[in-house]
């Protein structure tokens, strides 16, 4: 038999690890990724030129770090890498991707979506000042480029990336005006049962609110944003939040961090046309897969946080999982007793993952408290007035067909940024449960494209 | 204050030349476009809706909110563009190029 054509998208931890297990079975898959460098968002390379060693760029981390990069650099003559290259479109069994503005489209037997994740926002009022970043953001600032996104940083929303990136700022030097974390206290005891899954990383956790505390940064839990003040001009200039005993406190500041955990990038599953269910604990939709990873349509597989956010350690897994489900579909080998191994890791992981959301939840009340001139949108400007105006004014309650009467969803970010917490004011605006106004729905080119963009001649 | 990033390490590495907006500055060599004019001035473009000045927001190429042009109207992605000795960088779009927004 020819050898079967496997694509992966993704050479972050569940890529590498999906493409290392597929080698060592004999096949030789096609590795595509946007960025420059193998990685993904956690174990993202610096430069070349840069040269912070892996303890200080990783943390506790590090080995994990250094060991899938070099599984990866070893599998560098075994696969066909290609970087720098996006998959903008699934259609016909074939996925379209743009490499040095060239399209070209690649007919695959099997693809395995290994997309990550990216920042998931809930808007607040002056998110759209010059100085506003995505928590990731400031993240990858500082892990790729070794800089602070500013001066004096407040760091705003939830999850335990909020901690992590708050320590890992103050640990390079960086001045941190404060930790603000929309979840109450009290949540996270509720949640330890749940979180004493991975105990070592509730560990880890604990120990870095607590070296943030000692370096002096106020932590607060609870808390409701009110508004980041600031000026068109010039930017960002405080934060003013609501305390847990209903106090506003400003916190000044030239630069905000914000995030409420990830969500997954599902547009090319979409595109796909995998079928997607809504999941109450997070109040958002996930692809349908199967327990290894295998989606709705055959020869489609799903791994690490661009399926559901489980972390690094468990896109490891997924990405083997994943594999391994290939593998059994294609009627090769692959050991039952590893498989077991994995998918009872990987029940551990999801029992962590349930835990965290119950500790850290997405604060959806925020988004019918959000005032009329609050921008939703940060594309095209849109307010939660005019989006509420489509709603209430013009009936359109579904994501979709607001989406074409406001454009919210429709700008440069096509909806990654503003869809789950416009999905929110919708909801609210209509008194319909969120699931009922259902989800953006993924479109070609997954991002905007360069005109420049030319088919490859045959 | 006329930058809006600072540096925290890796400062050693060899100076580049660009322009931004007419004036020559000094970036590192391994910066992005985004980090090479963020360490020299506070915003990388004007929003096309009139609520004010932008300086990008995701860093890892899903949000756009840090396109700059070239002089001669090219459209850059600055957070994952590497910067290079001599680039000329205007924050404000050219009228030009319209059919660029695709
Ligand atoms: C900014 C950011 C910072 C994070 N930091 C941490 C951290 O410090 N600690 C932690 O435990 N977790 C962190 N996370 C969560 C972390 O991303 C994951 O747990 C882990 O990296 C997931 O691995 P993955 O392989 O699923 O995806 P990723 O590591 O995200 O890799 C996905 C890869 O797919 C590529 N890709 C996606 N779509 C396309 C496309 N259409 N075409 C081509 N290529 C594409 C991307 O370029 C990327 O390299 C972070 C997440 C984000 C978004
Ligand atoms: S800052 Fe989001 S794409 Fe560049």
């Amino acid at each position: 038999m020819a050898q079967p054509r496997v694509i992966i998208v993704g050479a972050g931890p569940s890529g590498v690890r999906c493409a290392e297990t597929l080698v060592a079975a004999g096949l030789r898959p096609t590795v595509i990724d946007e960025n420059r460098r193998d990685g993904g968002q956690i174990y993202r390379r610096q430069p070349d030129n840069f040269t912070r060693p892996y303890a200080k760029l990783y943390g506790t981390e590090a080995g994990r770090a250094q060991s899938l990069h070099e599984s990866f650099d070893a599998l560098r003559d075994k696969v066909d890498y290609l970087p720098e290259t996006l998959a903008w479109n699934i259609f016909d069994n074939k996925l379209h991707v743009v490499r040095n503005e060239v399209s070209s489209a690649m007919p695959y037997d099997a693809l395995i979506i290994c997309s990550g994740a990216t920042d998931r926002l809930m808007p607040v009022k002056g998110w759209h000042y010059a100085g506003t970043y995505s928590l990731g953001a400031s993240q990858i600032a500082l892990k790729a480029q070794a800089c602070a996104i500013g001066r004096q940083i407040v760091f705003l929303g939830t999850g335990p990336l909020l901690y992590l990136v708050a320590s890992q700022y103050i640990k390079a030097g960086a001045n941190v005006a404060a930790v603000l974390d929309t979840s109450p206290l009290m949540r996270r005891v509720m949640a330890l049962p749940k979180l004493l899954a991975r105990p070592s990383v509730l560990l880890n956790g604990l120990g870095l609110v607590a070296g943030i505390k000692r370096a002096g940064v106020p932590v607060l839990t609870g808390i409701t944003p009110v508004e980041i003040k600031g000026e068109s001009e010039s930017g960002v200039q405080s934060v003013l939040i609501r305390d847990s005993r209903g106090n506003e406190r400003s916190f000044q500041c030239d630069a905000v961090a914000m995030g409420y955990h990830l969500r997954p990038e599902t547009q090319l599953a979409d595109l796909a046309r995998c079928a997607f269910r809504f999941e109450q604990e997070t109040r958002q939709w996930l692809p349908e897969v199967d327990e290894d990873g295998r989606s709705s349509v055959p020869g489609v597989y799903l791994a690490g946080d661009g399926m559901r956010v489980l972390g690094a350690d468990a896109a490891e897994i997924g990405g083997r999982l994943a594999a391994m489900a290939v593998l059994t579909d294609l009627r090769l080998k692959v050991s039952d007793e590893e498989l077991q191994g994995l998918r009872a890791e990987q029940a551990s992981m999801e029992r962590f993952r349930q835990g965290l959301a119950q500790a850290f939840p997405w604060p959806a009340e925020q988004a019918a408290q959000l005032p009329d001139e609050a921008i939703v949108c940060r594309c095209e400007a849109i307010t939660a007035g005019e989006l509420r105006h489509v709603v209430c004014g013009m009936g359109a309650q579904e994501a979709n067909r607001a989406k074409a009467f406001s454009r919210v969803g429709m700008g440069r970010c096509q909806g990654r940024y503003c869809g789950h917490a416009g999905a929110e004011v919708i909801a609210h605006a209509a008194g319909v449960p969120v699931e009922q106004v259902g989800r953006l729905r993924g479109q070609a080119p997954v991002k905007p494209l360069s005109i420049a963009v030319r088919e490859e001649q045959e | 204050m006329n930058h809006r990033f600072t540096r925290l390490a890796e400062t050693s590495r060899i100076p580049v030349r660009l322009v931004i907006d007419g004036h020559t500055v000094e970036a590192l060599v391994g910066d992005t476009l985004m980090v090479a004019l963020l360490n020299n001035v506070r915003h990388l473009r004007e929003s096309e809706f009139d609520d004010g000045k932008r300086a990008g927001f995701c860093l890892m190429g899903a949000c756009q909110d840090c396109w700059v042009w070239t002089a001669d109207g090219e459209r850059l992605r600055a957070c994952t563009t590497v910067v290079g000795e001599g680039m000329h960088i205007v924050t404000r779009q050219p009228e030009a190029t319209w059919p660029n927004l695709a």
